[in-house]
């Protein structure tokens, strides 16, 4: 049986988003896919060696609150300075009574079944960033490096 | 429940994580091999099957004793 393949495109960088590359590619690598993770723009908050994710209720109407809280509540208490952290330490405690992983778990669950991240090159060097914040065990590439691997793929996501 | 070589308990974890420890014990197996997994997420029972599917590893029991889900995986 030939191996199948997985590419994914991870462009979002907070909290919530963060989850869909890692849980797809460890399943998928789990699953005896060949996979690869292209990270661009915001997503390359996910290879970061010390990851600072969060959520926010800002802007997003189908995040459930506790108690309900959400259908009541202004959008604009949304944008209050402290309602970051705080959703983000509930959502991070929540996860962890429920048994979900963390992003750190699930990151390095990724690479010890040699899933490829890639960083996009263009965004390191628009947003200045620092390579040396990043992860070890990535590569730096452009789309072009993308698609020789996902031309080849049978499933292609874009998270 | 039948005889198995090793057992994992997976209680308490969620999805993905039953999958990806199974695969991890499964990989320190020999071929023929038998692993029983122990599982609370409501989501494995589909999740293994799956699994096993996909990688030719044989489920061969699968059933739900004292509100725990219980798989019986054979290494192909």
């Amino acid at each position: 049986m030939e191996e199948k393949k997985l590419a994914i495109i991870a462009t979002k960088g907070s909290l919530d988003w963060a989850y869909p590359p890692f849980i797809l590619a460890s399943t998928a690598s789990a699953l005896g896919y060949e996979t690869q993770i292209f990270f661009t723009f915001y997503g390359l908050q996910l290879l970061k060696k010390k990851l600072d994710l969060k959520v926010t209720p800002l802007g997003n109407p189908g995040m459930p609150m506790p108690g309900g809280m959400e259908k009541f509540m202004p959008v604009l208490v949304t944008a209050l300075p402290f309602m970051e952290g705080v959703m983000t330490g509930m959502m991070k405690k929540k996860m962890k009574d429920k048994g979900v992983a963390s992003i750190e778990e699930l990151r390095e669950l990724c690479q010890e079944a040699e899933v490829k991240m890639i960083a996009c090159q263009m965004t390191v060097d628009l947003f200045d960033m620092d390579r040396s914040h990043f992860i070890d065990g990535i590569e730096y590439a452009g789309a072009a490096a993308f698609f020789e691997f996902a031309g080849d793929s049978d499933i292609c996501l874009y998270i | 429940m039948a005889d198995f070589d090793q057992e994992l308990d997976a209680s308490g974890l969620n999805c993905p994580l039953p999958i990806l420890r199974a695969k991890k014990t499964l990989s320190g197996m020999a071929a023929g091999q038998i692993l029983h997994i122990i599982a609370t997420d409501p989501g494995s029972v589909k999740d293994f099957d799956a699994f096993a599917k996909q990688t030719g590893n044989e489920l061969l029991e699968s059933k739900e004793e004292g509100g725990k889900f219980h798989f019986l995986i054979k290494k192909a």
